[in-house]
């Protein structure tokens, strides 16, 4: 796997306080890296520092293999900034154009980006008279321009709606499969989860957690969750049998299953047979692992 | 090249939207008209056609205005992208900061263009109007032209500066007024009454023309009046441009428009995201 960005024991401090430290991470060819965090985590300075934007302290830091900031880093790669804002007399035509000659690329394509992100219709229309999420979405096309070898996005999905998310990662999706590495910051944990290969969660500007969602599990030992719903009529039975269980809402049992005995625990619930009408599975989500995590580190 | 050509096609834009040009255009013609009208009186009298004459006044006139309208128009040039939040953003694109700062500098030059062709081309037609030997006097409207734009550029420069050093625009706007009181205004007034207070010593006689060279619109001032023969009509400090060698006064409206681009880059380079 060649790597395109590389960052080793990164430090940054601002006035004393530390927005980084020692924070290591290596991004592959067509690899997407969701980075996660609290508020103040050091997500954007770390992306800042990645592009050439700021200074750091220490460490080192290649992208794809030259310095940050340089020509050869810029020409090949993407942002798009957190609130990502344009100047509000342009047109998002126009403004698209500027970036497409910034980046020698010829201005015909801005129709064809626009339509790409959703904007088609409002290509004409000033930058200022855009909601937030088509702003966003300015931001996003202009991303895509030519074909960077690494996206950094700083929260990308802020201001968009569900659908909007949604044709948002499919459009990752298509660019990681053509080979593109996705360094992505959010907060939006759900999302994350299922459309990212590996996941750095920073806290006060500690890597606290890194890795693929089964190494996350597998390091934090969360218990897993089994949601057992019981036959008609069959409620008390399961109740007494089940006596750990926490009654739910809707009349199901919620047990927490220590890491490791799903497998026994699942045993003793098919053992109870007609009493049981269905049961759920819940391993530990993203969210319950960045929250042990911003626990454990004393947050 | 096709990056500063960005830089330029999209700052111009911006200009026409936010009616700076209007503004710029509305400001020479309307200063220009006046002083075409209330020049008439005495000029038969004095032998020169019209529109030299007019040269004359207009030039009085650009040493305050051309430094007013480059400063409006560049005040806002760093420290507006910051507070938009759009310079991380264009700073992480490969282009430099020199070739973002020269593309807007030909943006706004054009618009300073503009308003002097329109300011200037009214006293022109003007003064054509009313005495056909005003003719003569193009080269010299022409001189004025092109001087007046090396002077718009020295303070485009300067402005983009101050811009890059305040962050803010309240800041930089601030900043440029000041700084057009001082260079346009102050300057002369502290040279006036060192000349008063020295007499014929060692200020007046020494100090004295190489500070009106330093000064950028006292040498746009001096080169104009001198090169045009008009320095009998200037009172005050223009008065001294006959002492002066027209190659002092021009060699300082050249050098300037390259020493303020220089320092508004390194300004520039300097602005952290
Ligand atoms: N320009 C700055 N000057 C001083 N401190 C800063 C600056 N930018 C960020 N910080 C601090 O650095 C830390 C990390 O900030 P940031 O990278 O923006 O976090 P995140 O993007 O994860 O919310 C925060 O404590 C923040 O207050
Ligand atoms: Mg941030």
């Amino acid at each position: 796997m060649t790597t395109t960005l590389k960052l080793s024991r990164l430090t940054k401090t601002y006035q004393g306080v530390k927005a980084l430290d020692a924070v290591s991470l290596e991004v592959g060819r067509g690899e997407r890296v969701a980075l996660l965090g609290h508020n103040g985590a050091g997500k954007s300075t770390m992306m800042k520092i990645l592009l050439g934007l700021i200074p750091y302290d220490s460490g080192e830091v290649q992208v794809t293999g030259a310095a940050p900031g340089s020509a050869a880093a810029r020409k090949r790669v993407a942002y798009l900034p957190e609130n990502a804002a344009f100047h509000p007399a342009l047109t998002g035509r126009e403004m698209l154009a500027f970036y497409l000659r910034l980046r020698g690329e010829p201005v015909s394509a801005a129709a064809g980006l626009l339509d790409r992100v959703g904007l088609g219709s409002a290509a004409g229309r000033r930058i200022g008279t855009y909601s937030k999420g088509m702003r966003q979405r300015v931001g996003l096309a202009q991303a895509l321009i030519g074909r960077p070898e690494l996206l950094v996005l700083d929260e990308p999905t802020s201001g968009l709606d569900p659908v909007s998310r949604r044709d948002f990662y499919t459009i990752l999706d298509g660019l990681a499969a053509d080979g593109a590495s996705i360094l992505l910051s959010s907060h939006a944990l759900t999302e994350v989860e299922a459309r990212t290969d590996r996941i750095l969660i920073l806290s006060k500007g500690v890597q606290v957690a890194a890795g693929t969602l089964a190494d996350l599990r597998a390091q934090a030992a969360l218990p897993t969750r089994l949601r057992v719903r019981p036959a008609s009529g069959a409620g008390p039975a399961l109740a007494a049998a089940l006596a750990e269980g926490v009654p739910q809402a809707d009349g199901a049992l919620l047990i927490e299953v220590p890491d490791g005995g799903k497998l026994a625990a699942l045993a003793r619930v098919t053992a109870l047979g007609g009493q049981v009408a269905d049961v759920d599975v819940e391993p530990p989500s993203l969210e319950d692992i960045y929250s042990h995590v911003s626990r454990r580190d004393g947050q | 090249m096709t990056r500063i050509l960005a830089s330029f096609t999209a700052e111009f834009r911006i200009a026409v939207r936010n009616r700076w040009v209007a503004i710029a255009v509305v400001m020479m013609v309307l200063f220009s008209a006046v002083l075409s009208a209330a020049g008439s009186a005495p000029t038969g009298a004095l032998g020169a056609d019209r529109l030299s004459v007019t040269v004359a006044s207009l030039t009085s006139l650009a040493v305050y205005l051309v430094p007013l309208v480059a400063l409006l128009l560049a005040f806002d040039a760093v420290a507006g992208e910051i507070e938009r939040g759009t310079l991380p953003l264009l700073l992480a694109y490969p282009v430099s900061r020199a070739e973002v700062l020269i593309g807007k500098m030909g943006a706004h030059l054009a618009v300073l263009a503009l308003a002097l062709l329109a300011g200037y081309g009214t006293a022109a037609v003007a003064a054509v109007a009313v005495d056909p030997r005003a003719l003569a006097g193009l080269p010299a409207l022409f001189r004025l032209f092109w001087s007046s734009l090396l002077l718009g550029a020295t303070f485009l420069g300067i402005g983009y500066a101050l811009s890059a050093w305040s962050r803010r625009p309240s800041g930089a706007a601030g900043l440029a007024i000041g700084l057009w009181l001082v260079a346009v205004v102050l300057y002369d007034l502290a040279l006036l009454a060192g000349i008063v207070a020295s007499g014929d010593g060692f200020f007046t006689t020494r100090v004295f023309p190489y500070a009106l060279i330093a000064n950028p619109a006292d040498a746009f001032r001096l080169f104009n009046l001198a090169a045009s023969g008009a320095t009998a009509a200037a009172a005050g400090v223009g008065g001294a441009a006959g002492s002066i060698p027209i190659w002092d006064s021009l060699g300082s409206i050249l050098i300037w428009p390259i020493a303020a681009l220089m320092l508004a880059i390194a300004a520039f380079r300097r602005v952290v995201p």
